[in-house]
């Protein structure tokens, strides 16, 4: 029966195969146009988007650090350069035996138990092809040990980088500052894109004030990578920007005098040349090894720095903040002859001492058995207090205040540093707005001498005498004189714009203030005459003594500096500039706890005068110490 | 026929004399040889430069074109009566492979047979069509219904076993093997459009016992972004190598994709996303026009055929040799789940290469017996 159906409908059946098979190709050429329709919208229309997600997967950006700018002293002396520095990487996937290599090379060089340590870590967390330090810092011997049995040391290999060096060290820490690495609280406040490559930033000093002209800007080398991240070759290179060159007004000279002239001292010393605001020389004392951040300090060492009580970290020329003392005079002189309360022959009596109408307290002056009659002149001079705390009376502390403020005190100078301190020159209405008090007649008086509540920065008090020397002119102290790119050579000079001068009614006024300055350094009697009488120049100066403990008015002991504890001594000041007549250096030296001005701060700036003007020391007396000593008797209040 | 026939004007054996006498099909083994050929050419890019596998799979294709002659030389005869035994012994071995087989990537697969590793759902392929096409031809055309259900059961039973090895790719080329011989035999509309429901209102009950794997895939497949590093990350780079090929695409041995290693499995499954980045939309639709071509002479060869089985047998592995390619295309640009299906006689590896070429040598059998009762 099947077989005679079979036969029946084998025509049926060839024609239903037939309809059947012409169903089949258009249903293959249906499946056929779907794939194309995916194929074209991947292909045509997909192609930007997925050659740029192609792209994505294979090129990687490889940033190339720039070359940090150098920074030179004026005459070229170089401050912070780039050192070439080796270390030692091994690249995992060229090892083929971990620990026999780590040992030979441990019987090459030194390694720590934290090298291993941390290589060990960095190992587990980086591809195997990519290179990890085991050392770094290496010496020239250990370089050439090991490249001298490279070829046993397969997968090891010398790398050379570059670091910062400071060639004056912590001589020039304060000024120069370091880098160091860049840390979270950095992050916060950098553009990211400007760091590729680089480990280290500015932290302080000029390194920081200028870390944007001294980084430059990074570069990048696109590179093919596979899908396991390897590199394979490079398509672009682009080239990135290398930071500036500064060239300073800091004379390096002038800078290994001051600090060697402070000695062991804790101090600063600043010098300014008035007619342009450039620094001189800028010096804090003690300094740091800044090469202790550039490798990276350790937080135990970092805390000693911290805790240290002569405060290594804490820069003294300008974020130090002192009672100017007797510094303050001149300047004072200046205000007084300006608001008619004294003229050049007003004469004062000074008995060595003077009370306050209603009032039992005594104010002395620093010599008790009093000068005499003093005019203005002999007042700066031989720093008649009484001379003094009459003129403040007369002027008042608001004239006061507003007159010392012409000269810089209470405000930032706005050098190129960061973290300047703004000093404090008090007021009425500073009093009452910081403390709620009313403002005390006693209080001017002490203002007038340069105590009391006013502080100033050894850098506002070089700053003062800069304006003094310039008879009421002056610029900005600044440290930077150029930058130069050192690809193009391109020079950008920095001469920040004259200050507003400080104008008196009567320009003569200037002449008489600075004449008392001169004679203080150069006629008898004069607070500085020992730094004085043998100068090849005309000097104008003030010697200080800042107060640091208060004391009894009813002190019967005459105080000396061996009968003192050396935290509760005087603070040494002194201010000059020179040549008196045509001026070129103004100097302001602060010595911590050292007594007094004219015996240790004033040989200071002499010998600062000396290098500046003369090209070599000529003052021959050795640097000053703290104890032994044994000088004058020590006074109350303000002082020589 | 013309351009290959040089020799014989003189009464020598020309070369069509001597394809006739081996019962070789000269338009199919022309179409599979330029495939095979531009298949090593791809694959040298494909495998970054590694001549050693362009060598062993062209000694993996030579055995199969081996094959493929030899089994043009049995009479259609011989398969049809062959065909019972054929189904009976792949069904007991997918069996044994349950039972007792190598598993490879979570999924057992392998016979061991000590020389050799053999899997038998491959072989599958090839016995479904032959059974289908076997047991139709003794019925009445278009299929009853009692022998569209006994059609059903035979494809049932391999495809379910298959389809627990588990290996979702072959199972879906084991069901178009034996779903496009009952097609072909005139399978009823409605039943056929029955059946598209039934599998419809089952899904949801194939889904629960779908493994992880399967489901991430099938989930992953309508957004590659779900798990762009695991189950997405193929789908992900074979788009963006396809698409970044553009019209032209970038040149042989240019495609970043895969020599930089961001494509997987780049010399075998995914080899097609190769050929698009690196020839481009004008290469890809050559090799569709090719693989059609194959798909028409074919369909011809099935047209021509003498009786049902052939006929049958001829239209069913064309047909599962077009959905081979869609499947595999249609996976590697999003369209379909990654299910592991190979592009035919391209993608790198044997199995799959020599059991399509052994299908093709029963074309060329159907064919050429054909011609000789003519004569």
């Amino acid at each position: 029966m099947a077989r005679r159906e079979s036969i029946k409908n084998l025509q049926r059946e060839k024609n239903l195969f037939g309809a059947r098979v012409a169903v089949g190709t258009v249903l293959c050429l249906l499946m056929t146009g779907l794939l194309l329709y995916r194929l074209s919208a991947l292909q045509i229309q997909g192609h930007e988007y997925y050659t740029t997600r192609a792209n994505d997967n294979r090129l990687r950006v490889v940033p190339v650090p720039p070359v940090r700018g150098l920074i030179y002293d004026r005459n070229g002396v170089v401050l912070a350069e780039n050192r070439p520095a080796f270390g030692l990487e091994i690249t995992p996937e060229q090892v083929d035996d971990m620990p026999a290599l780590l040992g030979q090379l441990g019987s090459l060089i030194e390694l720590t138990e934290s090298d291993l340590k941390r290589f060990n870590d960095r190992v587990n967390r980086t591809p195997r092809y990519r290179g990890v330090p085991l050392r770094t810092h290496l010496n020239m011997e250990e370089v050439a040990l090991l490249e001298v049995n490279r070829h046993d040391l397969r997968g090891a290999e010398v790398t050379a980088g570059l670091t910062r060096n400071y060639p004056l060290a912590s001589e020039g820490a304060h000024v120069v500052g370091y880098v160091s690495g860049i840390t979270e609280d950095d992050l916060q406040r950098i553009d990211a894109a400007s760091y590729q490559g680089l480990g280290q930033i500015g932290k302080t000093g000029l390194e920081r004030f200028y870390e944007d002209r001294l980084r430059g800007m990074p570069g990048a080398r696109i590179i093919e990578a596979n899908a396991f991240g390897r590199p394979l070759r490079e398509i672009e290179h682009r080239p990135g920007q290398a930071g500036q060159n500064l060239h300073l007004t800091l004379d390096s000279d002038v800078q290994a005098v001051a600090q060697a002239a402070l000695g062991e001292l804790n101090g600063a010393v600043v010098a300014i040349d008035p007619r342009s605001g450039e620094i001189i020389a800028l010096v804090s004392k003690p300094g740091y090894e800044p090469h202790r951040f550039v490798e990276g300090i350790d937080a135990v060492s970092y805390r000693n720095l911290l805790q240290d009580r002569n405060r290594p970290l804490f820069n003294r020329a300008l974020q130090g903040q002192y009672p100017p003392g007797s510094t303050l005079k001149p300047a004072m002189a200046v205000a007084g002859l300006e608001h008619m309360v004294v003229d050049p022959e007003h004469r004062e009596f000074c008995p060595g001492h003077m009370q306050l109408p209603g009032s039992t307290r005594l104010f002395r002056c620093w010599r008790r058995r009093g000068h005499g009659w003093m005019n203005m002149v002999s007042g700066v001079m031989q720093s008649c207090d009484i001379y003094f705390y009459q003129l403040a009376l007369n002027l008042g502390i608001d004239l006061m205040h507003d007159s010392m403020q012409q000269f810089g005190l209470g405000s930032i100078t706005g050098i190129d540093l960061p973290l300047e301190s703004t000093g404090l020159m008090p007021s009425r209405a500073w009093k009452r707005r910081t403390r709620g008090e009313a403002w005390y007649p006693g209080e001017t008086l002490i203002v007038g001498i340069g105590q009391g509540y006013t502080l100033a920065t050894p850098l506002q008090m070089a700053q003062m005498t800069a304006r003094l020397a310039m008879r009421g002119g002056g610029y900005p102290p600044h440290l930077l004189r150029e930058s130069v790119d050192p690809v193009s050579q391109q020079r950008v000079s920095h001469s920040p714009e004259a200050l507003p001068p400080i104008i008196l009614r009567n320009p003569d006024h200037w002449s008489a203030v600075i004449q008392a300055m001169i004679d203080t350094a150069h006629k008898q009697g004069g607070t500085a005459l020992r730094i004085g009488q043998n100068a090849p120049y005309l000097i104008a100066a003030k010697t200080g003594t800042a107060q640091v403990a208060s004391l009894s008015q009813d002190d019967k002991v005459a105080r000396t500096l061996e009968n003192t504890p050396v935290r509760l001594r005087d603070h040494a000041l002194f201010i000059a500039f020179a040549p008196a007549d045509d001026p070129q250096i103004a100097v302001a030296v602060l010595a911590e706890h050292a007594g007094s001005g004219s015996a240790v701060a004033a040989p200071v700036a002499r010998k600062v005068m000396d290098q500046y003007l003369l090209g070599e020391v000529q003052y021959d007396v050795p640097a000053p110490v703290i104890a032994p000593y044994s000088g004058d008797v020590r006074k109350t209040s303000g002082a020589p | 026929m013309a351009l290959i026939d040089v020799g014989g004007q003189r009464g020598n054996p020309t070369l069509s004399d001597w394809f006739e006498r081996w019962h070789i099909d000269s338009w199919t083994l022309s179409l599979l040889l330029i495939l095979s050929g531009f298949g090593m050419v791809m694959l040298y890019s494909a495998s970054g430069h590694d001549l050693g596998a362009v060598s062993a799979q062209a000694k993996r294709l030579g055995l199969g074109f081996v094959l493929m002659i030899l089994v043009a030389q049995a009479p259609p005869e011989w398969y049809r009566s062959g065909a019972g035994w054929l189904y009976g012994g792949t069904v007991l071995m997918l069996v044994l492979v349950l039972l007792l087989g190598d598993s490879a990537k979570g999924a057992q697969r392998w016979l061991d047979f000590g020389v050799m590793r053999f899997q038998p759902s491959e072989l599958m392929k090839l016995a479904m069509p032959l059974a289908i096409a076997a047991y139709l031809h003794q019925r009445t055309l278009p299929p009853q219904i009692g022998s569209m259900l006994v059609s059903i059961v035979l494809i049932a039973v391999p495809t379910g076993l298959v389809m627990v090895q588990p290996d979702l790719g072959t199972s879906l080329l084991v069901v178009a093997a034996g779903g496009f011989a009952l097609f072909f035999a005139g399978l009823r509309w409605r039943w056929i459009l029955g059946a598209i429901a039934a599998v419809a209102a089952t899904a949801p009950f194939l889904w629960m016992r779908l493994h992880d794997y399967q489901r991430g895939r099938i989930l992953t497949l309508f957004n590659p972004e779900r798990d762009p590093l695991g189950a997405g990350y193929h789908i992900t780079q074979s788009k963006i190598a396809i698409g970044s090929g553009g019209t032209f695409g970038k040149g042989w041995l240019e495609g970043t994709q895969a020599k930089l290693d961001f494509l997987p499995e780049a010399n075998t499954d995914f080899i097609f996303a190769v050929i698009a980045e690196e020839l481009g939309l004008i290469g890809v639709v050559l090799l569709l026009l090719v693989y059609l071509a194959i798909v028409a002479r074919g369909l011809l060869i099935a047209l021509r055929a003498q009786d049902t089985f052939q006929r049958l047998l001829a239209a069913a592995l064309t047909l599962k040799f077009f959905v081979y390619v869609f499947i595999n295309i249609g996976m590697v640009i999003g369209l379909l789940p990654v299910v592991g299906v190979p592009l035919p006689l391209i993608s790198y590896g044997g199995t799959s290469a020599v059991s399509l070429l052994v299908g093709f040598g029963m074309l060329m059998s159907i064919q050429t017996n054909r011609k000789l009762l003519a004569n």
